[in-house]
């Protein structure tokens, strides 16, 4: 061919669109908004409802993965994501669907090797990083307290 | 090799006939402006089936069975079948010809398996090995992005440049006798990499590789750039159309009037969101197995050059960073010759 890669790279840059990083964002932030929101709401729902503080985060957070979870096997989540893009993947809701997809994804594959081994193939890597990290920032507390 | 020419191309001295072809889609491609053309729409994207993969290894089934029952042909006459697929180990193709129990060849060339399996079909029966070869080619969307990409329901957004994935299988039965239209000649394509990294980007991955073996196949059996009626690659997409033509015009070969592409016309990319357009084995094996045949049996293409294109990552190679080789394989079918 006629062509150097770097030519080439300069050549598909040109033709190829890039993502409407913009307006993503801006959809992002507003669905994202609206999950935390309601979020909030539910929060407040239960805090009136005399349960204490750490038993109110505990039931948001099993309302929300579970309100996920179910939209997520209507096939409904992905229609959100494709949407609202970061703005349903960084909330708890985003976390859920990580899980539940990859689930019923390889659900015909059984429930060790396909449910149980598949579960957290996109999931695993924000627990273990994010359970790493935590570590590190408790030691660094520790000592710097 | 008296059947050779220049660097990668053969002629066939006994070109072998497309005595029959079937094509059988999905849904969404049922909805596309190919759905006249299709010998099957079916609206159930699981073909009856409990999996991807089953779904798959049954559109093929379903398709080379059509191929067969409208030759006149036996399935025990078949002399040998090739199939591509792009499933682990070939499996879509494997489990689809399970039943047939006739001498099979899997492919894996990616989105490339409809040009090698009728390149290899046509020089067996032109070598005098077989009177019926079958070249087919399938994919399905589920299985695809089961098998290179996420999850369905997970919640992501897909690029500008991504494709989407055609479920669907095209089969051709070949013929050592026949009243065409005859495959006339074919150019094999190399292995070509100009260190494209984007999956979702495969048009520009595979562009080197299309332009690679167009130029060498003119060049090779010394024809014009308006020999052929129209010459349609794979799956290169909007954009990769676009690269193929500005790489053409620096090897100083311009076909941009007569070029297209099978995944640029199997879906409306506006109203079906399928972004680049359309990919996978089954893209460019439905596309010319209905459409463009009927076209060349009609007389309205004398004289076509089918490029299927492949992108020959793994998700293994890919998430260890090398870059995505890209291969491309024209097949010349003739109306008369």
């Amino acid at each position: 061919m006629n062509v150097e890669q770097k030519q080439y790279d300069e050549m598909v840059k040109q033709v190829s669109p890039k993502s409407a990083v913009f307006m993503n964002s801006i959809k992002a932030f507003f669905v994202g908004g609206i999950i935390c929101a309601i979020g909030q709401v539910l929060y407040n729902f239960f805090e009136a409802r005399g349960f204490s503080q750490e038993n109110t985060g505990i039931l948001v957070a099993s309302v929300l993965i579970t309100v996920a979870i179910l939209l997520t096997a209507l096939g409904l989540y992905e229609r959100i994501g494709k949407f609202a893009g970061a703005g349903s993947v960084v909330p708890i809701t985003g976390f859920a669907n990580a899980i539940a997809a990859p689930a019923i994804e390889h659900k015909k594959e059984g429930l060790v090797l396909g449910v149980g081994a598949k579960m957290f193939v996109i999931a695993g890597p924000v627990i273990v990083y994010g359970t790493v990290t935590s570590v590190i920032v408790g030691i660094i507390y520790y000592f710097v307290r | 090799m008296t059947k050779h020419f220049g660097e990668a191309s053969v002629k066939f001295s006994n070109p072998p006939s497309i005595i029959s072809a079937a094509a059988i889609v999905g849904p969404k491609e049922g909805e596309g402006p190919l759905a006249a053309h299709f010998d099957k729409i079916s609206d159930d994207i699981l073909f009856g089936k409990d999996t991807w993969e089953q779904a798959e290894s049954e559109l093929m089934r379903q398709t080379i069975e059509a191929c067969v029952a409208k030759s006149g042909v036996q399935m025990k006459d078949i002399n040998y079948i090739f199939a591509g697929d792009l499933l682990n180990q070939n499996s879509g193709s494997i489990y689809g010809a399970r039943s047939f129990e006739r001498p099979f060849y899997g492919l894996f060339g990616a989105c490339s398996a409809m040009g090698m399996a009728m390149q290899l079909g046509t020089m067996l029966i032109d070598g005098g090995f077989a009177d019926y070869t079958i070249a087919n080619a399938s994919s399905h969307f589920c299985g695809a992005e089961k098998t290179f990409r996420f999850p369905l329901e997970l919640g992501t957004q897909r690029t500008p440049t991504a494709s989407w994935t055609v479920t669907g299988d095209g089969a051709v039965l070949l013929s050592s006798v026949g009243e065409g239209p005859y495959i006339t000649a074919a150019t094999t394509g190399a292995i070509i990499d100009l260190g494209q990294k984007d999956v979702n980007n495969m048009g520009a991955a595979m562009v080197p590789a299309a332009a690679d073996v167009i130029v060498k196949h003119f060049r090779d059996l010394q024809l014009a750039p308006d020999h052929y009626d129209i010459i349609a690659t794979g799956d290169l997409g909007i954009y990769g159309k676009d690269l193929l033509i500005q790489l053409l015009q620096k090897e100083n070969l311009n076909i941009s009037d007569r070029l297209t592409d099978c995944g640029i016309e199997i879906y409306d990319a506006e109203k079906q969101d399928v972004h680049a357009g359309g990919s996978g084995c089954g893209c460019s094996a439905v596309v010319f197995a209905s459409y463009f045949l009927k076209k060349i049996k009609k007389g309205e293409i004398n004289k076509m050059l089918f490029v299927p294109t492949g992108a020959l990552h793994s998700v293994v190679t890919f998430q260890q960073g090398e870059s995505i080789p890209g291969i491309a394989h024209a097949v010349a079918i003739e109306r008369s010759i």
